[in-house]
């Protein structure tokens, strides 16, 4: 019996070791915690217990008691005996109690795994060599830890439909599919979507859409990931690329305010596909499909790449400079962007104050989907609010600006990537207006601005951003950006620089959040960029409570207003 | 062994089967003073009803033989949920076709048992799953309860109580997994039948609709009219300690006279089944071999000694002619009563074909939900169906022996185990045919690994 004074925890014997472990756990997760893998196909911890790929057999037993009068049954040595189930049990379906016995690597337990092993294998078409999965693929790496590691099999194997497309983004080989349901109860329980399932019986059982439907929605990759085989291929990203010379960089995703947490896939600079990175705080395992395509603007037709004055190119230093001669003693007005990160806000707004200019922000909105597209679709709204660029709710037109260019207020205007003439301002607005804009793609704006200075996507820089529950999550630089731009903060911290009469304002992150963190006022007080973990860190959001946020509830998402109703 | 008479068939369910002059109208079960226990019922406390099937020992007729009232007695009466009865009508053992009988000839005896069954236990709503291919037996009961509830056994305010329950007959879909109650009860509400994972899902207490359900075979729920006439100890007496009532047992294969018989438990030996009641075996041919319940249960070799001790300790010595015909004789050689089909086997049958009859059915009906079971039961067909086809290696009666092992005890359901018993039996009874197979069916060019 457990003596643990912790009523949450509970002892249990583990391969004959007492290890504790938070009550209500399954098996697999019990193990996990004290190193101990129990390999498993079907079951994902955010998904429902399905129980049927029997890979995660294990041995257990319990402390046995008198059915009568339930008292402890003991053993000659006074030890409580543990009734062993004759059977092997699955770890998934089965919760941890108080003195639970576990074996996972009895003879039962390894006979069980290489049984499963070779089943799994018996009908699989073992075409490793050309398999996307290959390298990433649990049947692999299952089938080298726990298989025999030779086929008994010699019969003719069963033929099933080797590229079904499923919908618009996802490709299914049905040989390679090990029938364990995760895509099934994915789109059952995640998206409310119940568009697959199997047909036919036994062996011959296939993945399909159900009659007249298709796998369309906005988290169709997400089986993709979730397949622990190759069965289920994302149509893009197919037979493109090897996945062992992929390098993986922990990232942001900038869709939208939800901020879901990334891994940024690339082989020599080239991104080949964005992939969701657990944080059951955030995203659980999932993200969006239409997040994963925004990689390609690195690398679309309409990214700038060289700077420009007057519409002549030039070099990024002159660029640079001709910037700072304008924002000289000039009537200005600064347009910032929820899209820029913590840092490049917070310089922003240094430049602000040193440079006397006006601040405006705009907002980017759409529907709420309810689980990972936010309303608000930028990744740094918060960012913003937090860093004192803008003390209220943007919205998405530029009105005020457009009325004080119209009076003749400003006679400059530096533009932080936005297209001011979507949103309300207009040409007339802009005439003898001097405009300066920083941006990584072509637009209206881009296109009547002075002075050009071409920026980094969210892939090719460092920073943080704040999402709609007030989450600080840094990102690092997946690839490196077009030849001979600078990031965003060394842009900003020279024209800053050019205004200061003493000092120098450091482009260095380290140096940023000293200055971030410093007053005791501040949400930031006391973080640092590098001690912000890498599932993030939770800000008190609490000062802006009274603000009128757009965001819906949805996953791991309330919203503060209807939290106060409540 | 000395000769005795001809046992004689107790019939009890099937008491009016065969009578030309009985039909299956409410008016005939009337006059047979039929319903007359469901007004007796309705007179108790279904507390009370509960407790005589209890007492009367009844043991499920659907395969595993768990005691009925204990079943009941699972039931999660806290949950405030409603509670559902479903009669188990899916019979698909290949071997049996006693339910059928029931039925076909006496559809308000199960009436009775049900609604009976479903008073004791305060069901809501009482189901009748039948398998897809009893069309007739299907029409015969929706006609039957339509009677019933033109006369109030059935429906709302049952013979005038408070107490109200509807009683509705679903068609599968063709599928033997849905004789399996979790898989039934998928299948009952509109999905695959792919059984459901216990723990938790066990139907007592998370069943239809994760609703506390009792999931009850045919004959068991006949027999609960039966308990409630003789009363629990008095039913106690028919057959054997812990073997109570008679059984039907259906005797298929190769014998005289096939078909269904219906005994006191232990009232006859298996000897006694073939040679006095099925009239012997052909005329010519040996015994060989005997599967005692159902395709699933571990077929006996006809020139086995079975020794052991029974449940009461005493010693026994049988041949197989010897082995009681009731739940624990079977059991205790090994294999086991199950659904009550006995398939005899002669000396004109060859081994692994009847094996590689048996894999086809399990591979064909294997719901393909668990890895060890949809992959295991196709294999072992693959390699009987080649062995048939003179493609059989020395090395495949233990390879199939090592697939069978790889199966029992892995799976979701109790089908891992139905399709692993055959082929382990086989090949621990006939090995020496298997082998043969081998040594002399060889006639094929060597396989090609693909």
């Amino acid at each position: 019996m457990s003596s643990n004074g912790n009523s949450s925890m509970v002892t249990i014997n583990l391969d004959g070791k007492e290890v504790d472990v938070p009550a209500g756990i399954n098996i697999i997760e019990a193990a996990a915690i004290h190193g101990t893998e129990v390999p498993h196909y079907c079951y994902h911890p955010q998904l429902s217990v399905a129980g049927n790929c029997r890979m995660c057999l294990v041995e257990m037993g319990t402390p046995m008691r008198d059915r009568g009068t339930g008292e402890a049954i003991l053993d000659k040595d006074g030890v409580q005996k543990i009734g062993w189930i004759p059977k092997p049990v699955i770890g998934c379906g089965t919760n941890v109690s108080p003195g639970m016995h576990v074996k996972t690597n009895s003879s039962m337990v390894t006979g069980s795994q290489e049984g499963i092993m070779e089943f799994l294998l018996v009908n699989h078409p073992l075409d490793c060599p050309i398999c996307d999965q290959a390298g990433e693929c649990r049947l692999q790496e299952f089938a080298t830890d726990y298989g025999r590691g030779y086929s008994r099999y010699v019969e003719r194997k069963n033929v099933k439909p080797k590229r079904t497309k499923l919908g618009p983004r996802v490709t299914l080989d049905d040989e390679r599919c090990i029938l364990c349901s995760r895509c099934i109860r994915f789109c059952q329980e995640v998206v409310d979507d119940d568009v697959l399932g199997f047909v036919d019986r036994g062996s011959f059982s296939t993945l399909t859409c159900f009659p007249g439907k298709e796998l369309s929605n906005n988290y169709s990759l997400n089986t993709v990931d979730l397949c622990p085989v190759g069965a289920l291929t994302s149509t893009d990203f197919r037979f493109k690329m090897r996945v062992w010379f992929l390098k993986e960089s922990p990232s942001i995703c900038t869709e939208s305010s939800a901020g879901s947490n990334i891994v940024v896939s690339s082989r020599e600079g080239e991104i080949y596909r964005i992939t969701p990175r657990r944080n059951d705080s955030v995203n659980d395992s999932w993200m969006t499909d239409s997040g994963r395509e925004l990689y390609k603007q690195v690398k679309s037709d309409d990214r700038i790449i060289t700077p420009n004055i007057d519409g002549e190119s030039s070099t990024l230093a002159d660029a640079i400079s001709s910037a700072s001669e304008l924002l000289k003693d000039k009537k200005l007005a600064i347009v910032g962007s929820c899209r820029s990160t913590v840092e490049e806000q917070y310089l922003l707004t240094k430049l602000a104050r040193n440079s006397k200019g006006k601040k405006y922000l705009r907002g980017h909105f759409g529907d709420d989907d309810g689980i990972l597209l936010a309303s608000d679709r930028t990744p740094n709204l918060r960012g913003a609010l937090a860093t004192g660029f803008s003390a209220k709710y943007p919205s998405d037109q530029l009105s005020d600006l457009s009325r004080a260019l119209s009076k003749g207020q400003f006679d400059t205007l530096l533009v932080m990537g936005e297209d001011i003439l979507d949103s309300g301002v207009t040409r007339d607005d802009l005439k003898g207006v001097k405009v300066i804009y920083l941006g990584t793609h072509r637009n209206e704006t881009s296109a009547l601005a002075n002075v050009l200075i071409p920026t980094l996507t969210s892939f090719e820089k460092t920073g943080s951003f704040i999402n709609r529950t007030f989450r600080l999550q840094s990102f690092k630089q997946a690839v490196p950006g077009p030849a001979g731009l600078l990031p965003d903060l060394h842009i900003l911290a020279s024209l800053i620089n050019s205004l200061l009469e003493e000092g120098e304002q450091s482009a260095d992150l380290a140096q940023i959040w000293k200055q971030l963190s410093k007053p005791a006022t501040s949400i930031f007080h006391k973080l640092g960029f590098s001690s912000i973990p890498s599932d993030g860190f939770q800000l008190d959001g609490k000062k802006w409570s009274e603000l009128d946020f757009v965001e819906k509830k949805a996953l791991h998402f309330s919203p503060a207003n209807q939290l106060q109703e409540a | 062994m000395i000769k005795k008479n001809t046992p004689q068939e107790r019939r009890i369910i099937l008491k009016h089967a065969d009578d030309p002059k009985y039909s299956n109208k409410i008016g005939c079960y009337l006059k047979n003073d039929g319903y007359s226990m469901l007004k007796k019922a309705f007179k108790m406390k279904p507390e009370e009803i509960g407790e005589e099937v209890m007492k009367s020992g009844v043991r499920g007729r659907g395969g595993a033989g768990f005691p009925a009232g204990m079943k009941w007695k699972f039931l999660d009466r806290k949950s405030g949920k409603p509670i559902y009865l479903i009669c188990n009508a899916d019979e698909s053992e290949p071997g049996t076709f006693k339910d059928r009988q029931i039925m076909h000839k006496d559809p308000h005896q199960l009436i009775e048992g049900m609604m009976i069954a479903a008073y004791a236990i305060g069901a809501k709503q009482a189901f009748i799953y039948i398998r897809a291919e009893f069309f007739k037996g299907a029409h015969i009961l929706e006609e039957a309860i339509a009677e019933a509830k033109e006369k109030n056994f059935c429906g709302d305010k049952i013979l005038g109580s408070s107490y109200s329950c509807d009683l509705v007959v679903h068609r599968g879909a063709g599928a033997y997994i849905c004789g399996e109650e979790t898989g039934l009860i998928e299948s009952l509400e509109g999905k695959r039948p792919n059984p459901r994972i216990k723990p938790p899902y066990f139907p007592a207490v998370l069943g239809l609709y994760q609703c506390p359900t009792i999931v009850n075979n045919v004959e068991t729920l006949c027999n609960v009219k039966h308990v409630l006439e003789m009363g629990g100890e008095e039913f106690a007496k028919i057959g054997k300690p812990n073997n109570t009532g008679t059984r039907i047992w259906c005797v298929s294969g190769q014998v005289q006279k096939p078909g269904y018989y219906e005994f006191e438990c232990g009232a006859l030996t298996l000897g006694e089944m073939i040679y006095d009641v099925c009239g012997g075996l052909l005329p010519g041919r040996t015994l060989k071999a005997v599967i005692p319940g159902g395709s699933s249960s571990k077929i006996l070799r006809a020139d086995e000694r079975f020794t052991g001790k029974l449940k009461d300790g005493s010693d026994f010595d049988w041949g197989i002619e010897d082995i009681p015909l009731d739940f624990d004789g079977p059991a205790s050689v090994g294999s086991m009563s199950g659904s009550g089909g006995i398939i005899i086997m002669d000396d004109t049958v060859d081994m692994v074909e009847a094996m590689a009859n048996i894999n086809a059915f399990y591979a064909h009906e294997s719901c393909g939900q668990c890895t060890p079971c949809r992959e295991g039961s196709l294999w072992m067909k693959k390699i009987t169906k080649r062995m048939c086809e003179g493609d059989a290696r020395h090395e495949d009666a233990d390879l199939l022996l090592s697939v069978a092992n790889q199966i029992e005890g892995r799976t979701i359901c109790a089908f891992g185990e139905a399709a692993a018993w055959p082929t382990q039996s086989f090949i621990a009874k006939f090995r020496d045919e298997f082998e043969q197979k081998a040594k002399n069916g060889n006639n094929k060019p060597s396989l090609q690994l693909i």
